[in-house]
């Protein structure tokens, strides 16, 4: 029964869509503000009617339904509560029910939000939202049903992949979802102004925060998806530059094009049309992502059951947003009012070289992911385009962007001087050759290419405290000005700083990772002892444990470092019997950034285990690089720029009423 | 600076990075690609000892061997023909005989492929033969149609 209401709840979040796809758009083309009002009030309801159909979802896996097909499929009576939860998306069907369900709830946030936008302009971004969400849901209807039944029920479920059964299931998806369909505002504010045929330092005001907040959630769900790669999968990559990784990569180097292009149309109303087009390539490239994980072309942990017509309908999806939304730009962009030119040394024209590296950075990663299976289709070779290739590019065309980051923000609006720039940077290239130095002497030479980026690394870090440095006269006022002019410095400044800066830590964890990583495997037996760099493990023994859906053999091993007990590492297999899969489950130990990773491989006859070592220098630091950029964007969403800068009609005091 | 000149730079500007990512792109596809084959492609396809490929098929059932020092050997097979292969390291999780698997390496001189990375295909789909007999017949069917 709850079943059924999810379901009927789905249908009449598609009806609901269908109403805000074309009245107020309607409304807004007559100038009608009743009709535009719609808009708003079907928002509300269709994120209410979805948020219904998930929760009934939801429930049906809590439960253990399996008279349904897709809980029957992914879920187990054993398995614990949060995987109960957390499987709700842990296969295609539920995940592109959290797909609309988020679609639906940045409509319905405009739609609460979005109370000093322009009517016109408000009722048409919610249509073309609904445009989406109407799509998403026939598209969930016609080939995706999750609430189809099994005849005759089964009493047992076939349990989730166990790969899936891990707190990073709870975390990476819904993060990535808010990411990739947070550019979908982005997108409607784009389409909106192509059909409005308006364009102006306001819109870009509007859009930003919304940019923001999709970027903010794309950063942290990229990080998330890659340390949770990282330890589950048992040999410690943290990146694999599978297609399915490639594919959210695009839309964020896409949204960091447009964070920063918009900043130059917020305060020099240049780049508009541009700006305009990123807005549309990066929703664009969400839905890319989308048609590769979804529709089976494909086959990686991120896809759960193929379907030719899901893909043909999501590449229907695909050609009629993307090839429609290009027309339309193609149409209507040249009618634009253009922005102004400036000299090609000056804050905006350091903004436009970010935007030029990102763009190419991102139209290689697209090459690189799409070029096998546009082979494939044509000359039906197949081909795989791995790591080296993209090595190869995407690392040398980062190189010139990075060194250009501390230069970015130092740089005048309008005209700015390059020099004067690089004199008051030459604290940070000190800094920079120090630790490249440092970075020498410390690894007894070996690669020259890491030292190099340890450097790059200290520079990005370095140019952005100079950054902070320079606005509030550090060292050259006395301090209690300094102090009151940090505390007068806009958030977006601190916020831009704060996220270069992790820009710097990520690097740096990078470069420590790769380069500097020891790698060992060997076949222990009890009471033997492996090494790796300078800790010795020492096999204490092995045992099994019962877990609540899976068997779990243990190797317990004592850490020493220098003949000192450290601590203790537990590496597992632990064996599904439902899925007949193994899933490892790697020891971790934390050492300031860096990390030791063991993980369990077979046991052979003479009774040894192979295991795997690793010691992973400054690996943390990939990630906690990621939450800082994270922190900067909220830090800089937080700004009251973003937040005052339309006026706000008055809202009319309700009067008092004297009591009859 | 006038503003065509302007235009000018920026055009230029775009236009050289493109030409170097146009360049670096060429020049990793040509290192770096690698051609997947089935076991029947590299027999029929005669190819090369030396060229480095992805040989793709099912773990031949009772094929695996175990060596000292991590050394495999097991036989890939697509139903028709089937090729060894060497490899030496720790395998991944989910390999298992009679299941997918996608080596990569190259054909040594005495027919032997000489795999240097094995990947275990993830897709595993396990299902009861009563229910899925309904569920075809139900129209719900969705494994196993590659």
């Amino acid at each position: 029964m709850i079943a059924e209401l999810g379901h009927y709840a789905l249908v009449l979040a598609l009806g609901l869509a269908l109403v805000q796809a074309s009245v107020p758009i309607w409304g807004a083309r007559t100038r009608d503000p009743a009709l535009m009002a719609v808009g708003t009030s079907t928002a509300l309801a269709q994120f209410a009617f979805v948020a219904f159909s998930f929760a009934a979802l939801t429930w049906c896996h809590v439960v253990s339904d399996f008279s349904l097909l897709t809980v029957f499929e992914n879920s187990h009576s054993a398995k614990p509560l949060i995987y109960k939860i957390t499987g709700v998306w842990g296969n295609h069907e539920g995940s592109m029910l959290l797909w609309v369900l988020i679609l639906a709830l940045f409509g319905a946030l405009v739609a609460a939000f979005g109370r000093n936008l322009p009517a016109a302009l408000k009722a048409t971004v919610l249509a073309v939202q609904a445009w989406i969400a109407a799509a998403f849901h026939l598209f969930i209807l016609v080939t995706s049903n999750p609430f189809v039944r099994i005849p005759n029920p089964p009493f047992e479920g076939r349990d989730l992949n166990p790969i899936l059964q891990d707190p990073g299931l709870a975390i990476h998806p819904p993060l990535l979802y808010l990411g990739y369909v947070g550019f979908s505002i982005t997108f409607s504010f784009a389409i909106a102004a192509l059909i409005e045929g308006r364009i102006d330092a306001a819109w870009a005001r509007w859009v930003r925060p919304w940019a923001l907040v999709a970027w903010m959630f794309l950063t942290l769900g990229i990080a998330m998806g890659s340390f949770w790669a990282y330890y589950t999968l048992g040999w410690g990559g943290w990146w694999f530059w599978d297609p399915v990784e490639n594919a959210s990569l695009m839309p964020w180097l896409a949204g960091t094009a447009l964070l920063h292009s918009a900043v130059v149309m917020e305060k020099r109303d240049a780049l508009k049309v541009w700006t305009v087009l990123l807005a549309i390539l990066a929703f664009s490239l969400s839905l890319v992502g989308t048609f590769l994980v979804r529709s089976g072309v494909l086959v990686s942990v991120h896809t759960f059951a193929n379907d030719p017509s899901r893909g043909v309908f999501i590449l229907a999806i695909l050609i009629l947003f993307i090839g429609g939304s290009f027309a339309l730009y193609a149409w209507r962009a040249p009618a634009l009012r253009q922005g102004g030119l400036f000299a090609p040394v000056s804050r905006e024209g350091a903004l436009l070289l970010n935007n030029l590296f990102l763009t190419t950075i991102c139209a290689t990663v697209f090459v690189g992911t799409l070029y096998p299976l546009a082979l494939e289709a044509l000359t039906g070779d197949k081909i795989s385009v791995g790591a080296p290739f993209f090595n190869a590019t995407v690392g040398r065309l980062a190189v010139p962007l990075l060194i250009a980051i501390p230069f970015g923000p130092l740089l005048a609006w309008k005209r700015g001087d390059l020099y004067g720039v690089a004199q008051r940077l030459l604290a940070a290239l000190a800094v920079a050759i120090v630790a490249m130095a440092a970075a020498f002497a410390v690894a007894g030479g070996g690669p020259v290419l890491a030292p190099f980026v340890v450097g790059l690394a200290f520079f990005v870090m370095a140019g952005a405290l100079t950054d902070v440095a320079e606005r509030t006269g550090l060292f050259r006022v006395p301090f209690a000005a300094v102090v009151s002019r940090a505390a007068g410095l806009p958030r977006s400044s601190w916020g831009t700083a704060i996220a270069h800066f992790g820009v710097g830590v990520s690097l740096l964890g990078i470069v420590g990772e790769t380069q500097w990583g020891a790698e060992r495997i060997a076949a222990v037996k009890p009471g033997e002892t492996v090494s790796v760099r300078h800790y010795d493990l020492t096999l204490d023994g092995l045992s099994q444990r019962r877990g609540p859906n899976y068997q779990e053999r243990v190797a317990h091993f004592t850490v020493r470092r220098n003949g000192d007990v450290i601590g203790a590492m537990e590496p597992a297999t632990r064996a599904f019997p439902v899925r007949q899969m193994n899933k490892n489950e790697a020891a971790l130990m934390t050492r300031g950034t860096s990390q030791l990773y063991v993980s369990l491989g077979d046991a052979d006859e003479n009774g040894a285990v192979t295991v795997r070592l690793y010691h992973k220098p400054l690996v943390l630091l990939i990630w906690i690089g990621a939450v800082v950029m994270m922190a900067g964007g909220a830090l800089s969403l937080s700004d009251r720029r973003l937040r005052v800068g339309a006026p706000r009609p008055a809202r009319q005091k309700p009067a008092l009423q004297p009591a009859e | 600076m006038k503003r065509r000149q302007r235009r000018l730079l920026l055009i230029g500007a775009g236009g050289a990075v493109l030409c170097v990512a146009v360049a670096l792109v060429l020049f990793a596809l040509k290192d770096s690609i690698v051609f997947f084959n089935s076991p029947t492609d590299v027999i029929d396809k005669h190819v090369a000892s030396g060229t480095r490929i992805r040989l793709g098929g099912l773990v031949k059932p009772g094929s695996l061997t175990r060596g000292a020092n991590f050394a495999v050997r097991f036989a890939v097979t697509d139903g028709n023909k089937e090729i060894p292969v060497a490899y030496s390291g720790a395998l991944p999780d989910l390999f298992r005989e009679g299941q997918g698997v996608i080596a990569e390496g190259a054909i040594d001189g005495a027919g032997i492929f000489e795999a240097d990375t094995i990947l275990a295909k993830h897709d595993e789909k396990y299902m009861p033969r009563e229910v899925a007999d309904a569920l075809k017949k139900q129209g719900h069917w969705m494994g196993e149609n590659k």
